[in-house]
């Protein structure tokens, strides 16, 4: 395999594990309350943002990160409790908007909290390039696919060999009938929430050494974040996973094989492509309606 | 029933044209003419718009590409090949009618999310395509369009302008209100009811929804144009996804399924920014609070909503 | 008429006067601004946001311009050539402002001058193309130094160390793009042959395809990189990860702290055109520009504990410059404003030293530029 093909390769799957960690927060509040959570991105940009802040105060990076994510989880809590929750009947545009509002909302909070400049994050364990067979690629993009199969095995035992999980599946398949077995609904959108925050803020932990952070990073991810869960199939956990990678892969391959100026049109013109002849998704269900 | 929808019709229709009429008494200075113009052509597409999410159901999160199709088309026609003004918005609202329905029959057959993805999707090329392509749409910066000239003479100065757009605004909701009663109307809110029962009554929806699409995107494309001509300038940020966003938001903030609801949200959504800009730094979080809040205690729409309390007997 | 009852008519009539004319001086002066506080050109905006503030205060504290106090009224436009549009409409006719410093970025610019062309109200622009002065409008002046002598600094840099083949890397954005094109038109003037031309969009993440293309043609020999944003710090890291040796350039784009902390180790020996601002400490004595730059660094540092960027400067050159010119004037007549601010002459701001003239609406020349190195994570001059 050239080398240049090699390094398209590493590159895109560490841009698409990132886009897999936001989508997979997309498909879990999905699944739990048919509910697009816009306002995912900016877990991510708070999960980045904070541990910022607190490593300044002298926190050593581990500790910072780990309040962060507790920070994040908390604001998913109160966004969940405070606005999803009051509509949970309405209509999808009506939810799109609130949750558009509520990322507005916290980019205002975010750029009033913290200032409008670029922040990095130092690297997990330094900088020094790791070459692979004649491509580079840095220690913190290890990092990034690693914690992102760890937290992908992670949330499959989580899913499927513990209650709360099964409950959450459960709940998406049929709400009803999830309510008639004794699940309470409001407590799992509640938990959905919390773990979809989590999962923002460690993927924005994750690439800020690599990316930077800023009050404003979550537009852009969060967008592409939905596209990889779109395209996976919303709500599939391993179809975000996917739709992430192959996103990824799609945007490092254009830029290195066709166009570097197009290379955005270029994915998401594959994109709707999949979206018109799978309309489900790479790995959706095939969903019937209820007349 | 019919004859009193028919006067609740009229009588708004008829209360828009006086508030259009009688409007410039309260506006001191071109300043706000100007906000008055932008609320106007804003409300030309939200009407628009209202068609699709409100009446058949659907969504696009991509409008503002047709917005800013209709904006460079009109505007590359008139300043690189210098067409009269308007041949070019004409022409530039057919392509994007054509592009819309090419576009429309693959996407429309997406639900919900997906295909609130797909029209994403689709705003966001147009978007790029219009920053990249330098040579014709002047790149990132934008590109200067001369004014609306109707045989010779320029329609400049934002007093002229705000009874040109009054006029078309009154033009399009009226358009509106009359389809919406139409056979075709009809089929549309069955579509939006269920769309497999529709489908059982013989309605055909694919088509239904493609025209219903078009059309919205015929008043996308138009005002763009219409934008182009007044501003004298234009960007490819009138394209992106953050004003599709906005769109949508003076849609179901005013109320779906209501015409009158969207030029209400166009008018509330333009003028919000500028009442905030006294809140400086709070402007952002100011803004994103009162979608939540309005979202939450009052889902359907300040207009439906209100006119749910205040009027409980009429049907809208 | 007596002496006495002429005395007293006279006195009633000078106190009348007098009150009228002190009521009027009271009125303040007023700037307006429009400025992307936020949006994506926010690291544009908000430096030059703070410096307008520091600065009204600083000159009312010493008695204001003329005898009247400054006022300042500055609105943000997130970077939206529309919202600037409708400010400037706003500062103009409901605000009434004197004169106008802002538009933190070309498009916005660009879209603003028609309005400005026809209330014939002075403008200074705080944005980098050269369209803005060139062809010369009559009410608009800039105070950046131009994209085009951005590139002319770095290509007769790049001459002087033997460097004729260089690949270009730019960004989506307005900047980037007016820039390249700069760069592209004045090349063979330096003798450089451009053998690469990639582009990414500004909130890439990756651009090590970009790079590895580059990497790829053993001819080149420097990489010029025209962005501005997060982009070149992460075109920087990429290029040292995938192991490229040869000169990095960037843009006057980057001249701020901020890329050094986000780029790192990997801006060592990366070089880039720059005001003097930056290496305000290692500057000769004897630099004509020193005490100017000094003062704004120390004004700016103390009061905002955060760093000092060009971006700022713009914004006090602009500043001064209506005031100065509204001094030389006597009034704050807008024809007699503008007037002054033409036919400013070895006026040393921030940016370097102005000569404007009806046919240069900028002012500044080539020194205005330094060409600077990072080295250990600092500013150094090259000389």
């Amino acid at each position: 395999m050239s080398a240049q093909l090699l390094q398209y390769l590493l590159s895109g799957l560490t841009v698409g594990a990132i886009y897999a960690l936001v989508a997979l927060g997309f498909s879990i509040i999905y699944n739990a309350s048919n509910v697009i959570n816009f306002a995912q991105g900016e877990f991510v940009m708070i999960g980045g943002m904070a541990t910022v802040s607190l490593i300044a105060t002298g926190l050593p990076l581990p500790l910072a990160a780990g309040l962060a994510i507790a920070a994040t989880t908390l604001v998913g809590l109160v966004l969940e409790k405070l606005a999803v929750e009051r509509v949970r009947g309405e209509s999808v545009v009506t939810l799109i908007i609130i949750t558009i509002g509520a990322s507005i909302l916290l980019r205002g909070l975010a750029g009033l909290l913290w200032d409008k400049n670029l922040h990095a994050l130092p690297a997990f364990s330094g900088e020094r390039p790791i070459a692979i067979g004649g491509a580079t690629i840095v220690p913190q993009s290890l990092w990034v696919v690693g914690v992102t199969l760890v937290v992908v095995a992670a949330l499959w035992w989580f899913f499927n060999h513990t209650l709360h999980g099964k409950a959450i599946l459960a709940t998406s398949h049929n709400r009803l009938a999830a309510q008639l077995v004794g699940i309470s609904v409001r407590r799992v959108l509640l938990i959905s929430f919390g773990l979809s925050a989590a999962l923002g803020a460690l993927a924005g932990i994750l690439i800020a050494p690599i990316t930077f952070t800023a009050w404003d990073v979550g537009v852009m991810l969060g967008l592409k974040g939905f596209a990889a869960a779109i395209l996976g199939g919303l709500g599939s956990g391993p179809g975000a996973v996917l739709g992430g990678l192959a996103l990824g892969l799609l945007e490092s391959l254009s830029a290195g094989y066709v166009s570097s100026a197009y290379k955005d049109v270029i994915a998401f013109g594959i994109m709707l492509a999949v979206l018109v002849l799978m309309p489900g998704g790479l790995l959706g269900r095939r969903s019937a309606e209820r007349v | 029933m019919p004859a009193a929808l028919r006067t609740a019709r009229n009588g708004g229709l008829l209360a828009l044209a006086a508030v259009i009429a009688l409007l410039p008494l309260a506006l001191a200075n071109n300043y706000f003419y100007d906000v008055a113009v932008l609320v106007g052509l804003n409300a030309i597409v939200c009407v628009g718009l209202n068609l699709l999410i409100g009446y058949a159901g659907q969504i696009s999160l991509g409008h503002a590409g047709f917005f800013g199709l209709g904006a460079y088309g009109s505007a590359i026609l008139t300043a690189r090949y210098g067409w009269p003004p308007l041949a070019a918005l004409a022409a530039a609202t057919a392509g994007v009618a054509l592009l819309a329905y090419l576009v429309g029959r693959p996407i429309l057959r997406l639900r919900g999310h997906y295909l609130a993805m797909a029209t994403l999707g689709l705003g966001v090329i147009i978007s790029i395509m219009l920053s990249s392509e330098d040579h014709y749409t002047g790149g990132p910066d934008g590109m200067s369009v001369p004014p609306l000239a109707l045989f010779g003479h320029a329609l400049s100065g934002e007093k002229a302008w705000y009874w040109v757009v009054g006029a078309l605004l009154l033009l399009a909701v009226w358009l509106a209100l009359n389809l919406v009663e139409s056979p075709g109307g009809r089929a549309l809110r069955a579509l939006h009811g269920s769309e497999t029962a529709a489908e059982v009554v013989g309605i055909d929806s694919v088509r239904q929804k493609v025209m219903v699409f078009v059309l919205s995107a015929v008043f996308a494309a138009f005002a763009g144009g219409l934008t182009a001509y007044y501003s004298g300038f234009i960007t490819p940020g009138r394209a992106t996804f953050l004003h599709s966003i906005e769109l949508v938001t003076m849609v179901v903030f005013g109320g779906m399924a209501s015409t009158f609801g969207a030029v209400v949200g166009a008018a509330v959504l333009t003028t919000l920014p500028q009442l905030l800009t006294v809140l400086k730094d709070y402007e952002m979080v100011v803004f994103g609070a009162v979608m939540m809040l309005t979202m939450i205690f009052m889902p359907k729409g300040c207009v439906p909503t209100l006119a749910a309390r205040f009027a409980p007997g009429e049907r809208k | 008429m007596n002496l006495r009852s002429g005395l007293s008519t006279f006195a009633r009539f000078a106190s009348i006067a007098t009150i009228a004319f002190a009521a009027h001086a009271a009125a303040p002066i007023k700037i307006g601004s429009f400025l992307s506080v936020t949006g994506p050109a926010a690291f544009l905006g908000d430096p030059e946001q703070k410096t307008l503030e520091l600065y009204v205060d600083k000159i009312n504290a010493a008695g204001g311009v003329l005898g009247r106090k400054l006022e300042l009224i500055a609105y943000d436009s997130g970077g939206n050539a529309e919202k600037a549009r409708t400010f400037v409409k706003r500062l103009i006719e409901e605000d009434k402002v004197d004169a106008i410093v802002g538009g933190s970025t070309t498009g916005e610019t660009m879209a603003v001058i028609p309005l400005i062309e026809q209330a014939q109200i002075p403008f200074i622009s705080l944005a980098g193309a050269i369209d803005i002065v060139e062809p010369v409008k009559k009410w608009v002046f800039k105070t950046p130094a131009t994209d085009r002598m951005a590139c002319e600094k770095i290509f007769s840099d790049m001459r002087t160390r033997g460097i004729s083949k260089i690949g270009l890397i730019s960004g989506d954005g307005g900047f980037d793009k007016s820039m390249r094109a700069q760069c592209i038109k004045v090349a063979p003037k330096y003798g450089i042959e451009i053998l690469a031309d990639e582009a990414y969009a500004s909130k890439d993440t990756d651009m090590t395809p970009q790079l590895t293309k580059m990497r790829q043609n053993a001819q080149i020999q420097a990489v010029l990189n025209c962005g501005f944003g997060q982009a070149p710090a992460i075109v920087t890291k990429n290029f040292r990860q995938i192991g490229m040796t040869v000169p990095l350039y960037q843009s006057h784009g980057v001249a701020s702290k901020v890329y050094i902390q986000l780029a790192g180790g990997a801006a060592d020996g990366v070089r880039l055109p720059a005001a003097a601002l930056l290496v305000a400490e290692a500057m000769p004595a004897n630099d004509p520009q020193k005490k100017v730059v000094e003062g704004y660094k120390h004004d700016f540092e103390s009061r905002y504990h955060q760093d000092v960027s060009t971006f700022g400067g713009h914004a006090y050159d602009g500043l001064y410059l209506v005031a100065d010119a509204m001094k030389k004037a006597g009034s704050t007549n807008k024809a007699e404003v503008r007037n002054a601010i033409e036919s400013t002459r070895g006026w040393m701001g921030i940016d370097g030293e102005f000569n404007m003239s009806p046919t240069d609406h900028m002012g500044l020349d080539l020194s205005a530029f330094r060409m600077l190195e990072i080295k250990n994570g600092d500013w150094t001059l090259v000389h």
